[in-house]
Parts: C-alpha cells; structure tokens; sequence
C-alpha cells in the first residue's frame, strides 16, 4: 500500500484505535430519565419527534412479533424466531439508514422488515413453508433474509463496495447476533470492509444466546464491540435497550458512512425474551429470574416513561398507535390464515436464469405424476 | 484509442492476424476484452493487481484499467465470494479467482448456500452474474493442496454452471460466455494446459459453452474427456491407431449441465465409452457420467463404461503424481480390459 499512493480505494488510512466504552452506552436510564455526560458517549437525545416516531415502529412491530408467535403455536408457521424484547436495537438501528440503502437481514429480524415497509404475507413466506422469500429484494433494498449465520455481512460489504465504486451515495447496514460473531465470516466482513473502507454498518445485537449457548462460550473478549480495534474501525458498545442510543450511535455511523468515513461496528446489549424459535425450550439452558430482570428493561417501557414525562404521548396518539398495531396484527391473522397456495412446479422455474433439459425433463416427470394424482390425497388434504 | 478513425479499423470489429497464444494468454485476453466491452465487469482476489496473479492470468490488467476495475483483496476465500454476491446483486459482473482450487474451501459455504440458491430463493428477482475462476488439477508439480480436482463438489450443488476448457481457443469464448451470463458459473481452468499454445486469431467464438464437442471422431470407443485428461484422450486415440483402434474423443467443456445429447449420439455410434478424469474415482464426476451415458443408452453398449481416473488417495507429492494421474498407456490397458468379441 505504500508503494506507490494510487491507492484510490483507501481515501483513508488512519485507524481508529479508540476503545469503545466499558459500560454500554446510553440516551435514556432505565427509569426513563435523560443521562448527561460520560454516559452518553458523547450522542445528543433525539428530539421528541424522532422519539415518538420509534416509538409508534417498536409499539407496532412487537404487536406483529406477538401475533406471529401466536400463529406459529396455532400452526400457520413452519416456524418463527421473535425479537421480542430486541425491538430497540432492532426499529433503532433500521430507522437510521434510508429507503434508497441497503438492509441484509437475519431470521430474526422480521420486525426490521416491518419497519421498513414490507407486508407481512411477503415476510413470512418462507417461514410459512414456501420454497422463497416473499417480497421483492430490490423494490425494498432488503436482502433475502439469511439463515447461515454473518454469510449475509459479506453480501452488505460488497454491495456497499460495489455502490462507492459507482459514486452512489449508499449504505448498507447488516445485522448479525452475538453468536455469528464467532463465526470466519465475520472476521472477513469485518476486515474486508475495514480495508476497503466501505460504507457498511455492522449491528450486533447481543441477546446474550446463541440458541442455548451464553455469551461467555462465544468469547473472551471485554464486549463485542472492541473486536472493530482490532480491524482498525470505529466500535460502539451500547445499551442495546435503549432506542434512542441505539438510533443515535446507528445514525451517526450511517452518515459517517455515506461521507466516506468507512465501516462501524456497533454493539447492542438486549435480550431474546423468547425462546430461539417455537421449537426451542429455554428452561433447559436459563433461569426465569433471569428473563424477569430483563423485561423489567423493557425498551417500550423505557421510552414510554421519557415520553409521558416530556407530554410528548398523548391519549390520542397513544390509541392512534394501539389501532395502527391492531389493524397490522389483524392484516398479518388474515394472510396467514389463507392456506398458501404452493405450485411444486415452480421449484424447477427459477434455479437458472436459461431453462435445463434435465430439469426440463424432471418437471415433465413431476407433472406427469400430478396429472396422474400421485398427490390428489396430499392437495385435498392441504384444501 | 487513436482520434483519427478513419484510418484506424475499430478494435473490436475485426479478429486480429493469428498469432500463437497460450491458454494464460488466452484467458487473459478474455479478461481484458470483456473489461473493455463492459465497465460492471470487475477483478479482484488474491495477487491479481501487479503481480498479474500467480499464473499471469491477470498479467498487465491493473495497469490499462485502474484499481477500481481490478484490484488485490485480503487474503480470504469466502471474504471474496461473499463480496462478489452483494457487488453482483447491485449490478456489476464480478470475476473473480481462487488462487488455487484446494483453497477455494474456505469459500464453500458461500458458494453452496447464496451463490447456487440466490436466484431461486428470491424467485429469480435477484441473478448473481458473478465468475468464479478456479486453476485446477495436477501435473505441474505443485507441492500438496495445490493440484486438487474438486470439480464434483461444485457439480453435487444445484444450481451452479460448472465449465473447464481444455484449449486456448475455448479459454478465450467460454470465458467471454460465462462473464456474458446472467447466472453465476464456476469456470475450472486446468493448471497443466495453462501453457498449451494455439494460434488465435482473437476475438474467437468457439461452441457455445454448454454444449460438449467431438475433437476426434472414430468408430470404435467413446472418450469422455475434459480439461486436463482431452490430452491424455487424444494422446490415447493417437497410440490406438496402430493397434487398429478407432477412438472417438468427446470433450464435454461444459460439467453442469451435461450435454447427453452429443455424449448419446457418441456412444450410440460407437457402442462403447469410457470417462477420463484426474480426480479420484470413488464419487467422483465420472460416476455421473457413467451412470447417466448408461441410463439412457443401455441398449446400444455392447460393454459397460469404464471410469479412467486418479486413485482414491489424497492427491501425490510431485514427484509421485505420474503415477496417480490417468496416461494414454492406462487408457488403452483399461480399454483391453472389455471383451471385444462379443
């Protein structure tokens, strides 16, 4: 790199070497007072419009998590991992970057998906069993949500490459769990991105598991956050409860981002208040005390008690957002309940953009057994 | 580019005098034109910026277009796969290289699971016109992990487009083709022909890359070929002349999909086929071809096919891989091996 300084990838080279804060940090205390000083990190309290906004995006979304959840136990869902209890770090973060950015999703992350505007029939198609994900990647600028844990960190790094390469002024932000951070891909993204200082912003959202494994067996490092050092990156290490930090510290990095400050790593320390998915049984692995300390930090909560002590929540605005939650919770019941209608000969339509004669032949064969009945028993049962 | 265009011939327009041209060379000229014809088309992996990459293949690309269009990445297999998937869904035609084909492991979790399955996960909203160019195979000496044929475990993942020239000719088209292609292809290119010459006269148009192609034809036996092991066919062929054999020599080109139809219409005209590969041959490649040529033409072999291929070993030390790689002389002896009179 230092051979010859035509390096017009690395505008910067200058590595942060700030460590992040020991104690996450944060906007709002736990009673809902505003914090001053070194608690904050420095980070300004957004204005009570911005607040009320998240707000109304977290009242909602956890109104769709607890609706989903309910489906998935009556069996209209294959099956649904929840955030409940993540809705800070989740809405926070996903209301700081744009409609014209890119968002890579987890599994966990549907009420991210939520906020940014997709239905909840398209969320959920695959969840309910269908071959592919519901709604439309580049219409959303969302990413196919990925199951195979920080593989989708890789995705947002190059997309964010890819768009400063073009002089669009894009962001990507990614979302990974405390257990993918152990994970090679990881380390890649994160180095990738550092070196070729891309506009990607990595939010980890520790929820303290990994399925059933503490965060204790995933590292050894003082919080997930000083791992950005070692990368030569800014990381932030947050009070992953708090929305308003959440949405400050995110904000901040995506504008950092799209001025060509490169990659932020930003940790949020939350808790998954449900099992991992409905197939899960948390008793084997955590006590309950230990899950009625976390929801006495509840993130609505916190935010609730800030806004009623500004008067900045109404009786109004407060059944305004129950009858938005309401209308989305009785939508999402509606789609669901409508059987999905599933062609299994479009399984052989979409794996090459040019038709296979093998595969041309083995959805002749398939369908040939459905002319046939093969499966009258299966579909009248499905009907 | 001169300004006075009416004494200089459009570049592109018409294929230069002929000129002898190695495969390296041929694969770089490919890269070069294609980059020249398409600014989304971008390079990147490990040493392809000044150094031109371990075989040269990107020799002198960083210096006509910039460290935008082709630069060297951390050294990280699946870093560069991952990345090459969200560059590619935002619009560019990312080439990328693995420097050699035992290390493109690292990356196998990115290939298998998003480069394979993006397209039909999304429901064909989002294609991955993305080129992943792996060197591959034995016989140039390479100390051990750099001379393994792991061609099978990308042609065992649906939805990948698996290719291997075995000639500078087919280099230059087939690369051209698999950048040109919406979807992502896995474009093997044998180590030991990297330096096998031709006389090209560029830009050369060559089959279309799915397609299998008879490089000899004869009466007698079908060789099922590609990449490095059509020399070995043809040396075979060469030797079988004398002994009042006529060989027939297929080179498949492309692994996935498999053209049945030229195969069938091989081995239905001579009766009898046998598959080359250096890979080892416990589940190896030449298995699907066996089972495949036998499944669809069982009525027209007159003996069953034969898998000509590497032990079922690690790959060898240098100085020992002669003896694990298929030659003409194992060919014929395996080809012995069948009853003739019947």
């Amino acid at each position: 790199m230092a051979h010859d300084g035509c390096m017009s990838l690395n505008v910067e080279h200058a590595p942060q070497r700030t460590l992040p804060s020991a104690k996450p940090l944060r906007l709002l205390d736990n009673a809902g007072h505003a914090l001053t000083g070194a608690a904050t990190g420095g980070f300004t309290l957004p204005d009570c419009d911005t607040l009320l906004d998240l707000y109304r995006k977290m009242v909602i979304a956890r109104r769709f998590d607890v609706q989903v959840t309910a489906l998935t136990k009556q069996g209209r869902l294959a099956t649904y991992p929840s955030a409940y209890g993540q809705e800070a770090c989740e809405i926070g973060a996903i209301s700081a970057i744009g409609s014209d950015d890119w968002f890579f999703p987890t599994y966990r992350d549907c009420v991210a998906l939520i906020t940014r505007g997709i239905e909840p029939g398209e969320i959920l198609q695959s969840f309910r069993g269908d071959w592919h994900n519901g709604y439309d990647q580049h219409a959303h600028r969302t990413a196919a949500q990925a199951t195979p844990l920080a593989t989708q960190a890789l995705h947002a790094v190059g997309l964010s490459h890819a768009a400063r390469l073009r002089h669009d002024p894009i962001v990507a932000m990614t979302f990974l769990g405390d257990g993918a951070t152990s994970e090679g891909d990881a380390h890649e993204a994160f180095n990738f991105a550092a070196v070729w200082q891309t506009p990607t912003v990595f939010v980890v959202q520790n929820n303290q598991y990994a399925i059933s494994v503490p965060l204790a067996r995933q590292t050894r490092a003082a919080t997930l956050a000083d791992k950005a050092v070692g990368y030569g990156m800014p990381g932030y290490h947050v009070d992953g409860n708090d929305v308003a930090a959440m949405y400050a510290v995110t904000h901040a990095a995506v504008e950092r981002a799209r001025a060509g400050g490169g990659p932020t790593l930003i940790e949020g320390v939350t808790y998954r208040i449900e099992s991992h998915t409905n197939s899960d049984d948390p008793t084997r692995y955590r006590e309950a005390r230990e899950v009625e300390h976390w929801k006495r930090r509840d993130p609505i909560e916190r935010l609730e008690k800030y806004l009623v002590s500004e008067g900045a929540l109404s009786e109004t605005v407060r059944a305004e957002i129950t009858d938005a939650a309401e209308a989305l919770a009785a939508k999402t019941r509606e789609v669901m309940t409508v059987e999905a209608e599933l062609d299994p000969l479009e399984l052989f339509d979409h794996v090459y953009s040019r038709p296979r004669t093998a595969l041309l032949e083995q959805r002749a064969s398939l369908e040939a057994e459905l002319a046939a009945g093969a499966f009258a028993q299966r579909e009248a049962g499905a009907r | 580019m001169s300004a006075d265009t009416t004494t200089a011939p459009p570049a592109a327009a018409e294929a230069s005098a002929p000129t002898q041209l190695t495969m390296a060379g041929a694969l770089n000229a490919a890269l070069r034109d294609a980059m020249a014809a398409d600014d989304r088309v971008i390079v990147y992996g490990e040493d392809v910026g000044p150094l031109g990459g371990v075989f040269r293949v990107t020799d002198g690309l960083q210096a006509q277009f910039g460290e935008d269009r082709i630069w060297d990445s951390p050294l990280a297999e699946s870093g560069i796969i991952g990345t090459a998937i969200g560059m590619a869904m935002y619009g560019m035609r990312p080439v990328v290289e693995m420097q050699f084909d035992a290390f493109s492991y690292p990356a196998f979790e990115q290939m298998v699971s998003h480069v394979a399955k993006m397209r039909n996960r999304t429901k064909g909203r989002v294609t991955l016109p993305m080129v992943v160019r792996i060197p591959c195979a034995g016989a140039i000496g390479g100390v051990e992990h750099h001379s393994d044929s792991s061609e099978a475990y990308w042609t065992s993942t649906p939805g990948l487009t698996v290719v291997m020239p075995s000639n500078p000719a087919d280099a230059y088209s087939m690369l051209r083709e698999a950048i040109d292609s919406d979807d992502p292809i896995v474009f093997m290119e044998p180590k030991s022909r990297y330096w096998s010459k031709a006389p090209l006269a560029l830009p050369v148009t060559t089959a279309p890359m799915d397609r299998a192609e008879v490089v000899r034809e004869g009466t007698d036996v079908t060789l099922i070929a590609y990449g490095p092991t059509v020399r070995t066919a043809l040396e075979a062929a060469d030797a079988a002349v004398d002994e009042g054999l006529s060989i027939e020599v297929v080179d498949l080109r492309s692994l996935s999909p498999f053209d049945d139809e030229t195969v069938g219409a091989s081995v239905r005209k001579t009766s009898r086929a046998a598959v080359i590969h250096e890979a080892a041959q416990f589940g190896g490649y030449g298995a699907e071809v066996a089972a495949r040529v036998t499944e669809r033409n069982f009525h027209h072999l007159a003996a069953p096919v034969l898998r000509i291929a590497g032990f079922d070993i690690p790959f060898p030390s240098p100085k020992l891989e002669e003896y694990h790689l298929p030659t003409a002389d194992r060919v014929l002896a395996a080809l012995d091996s069948w009853e003739w009179d019947a």
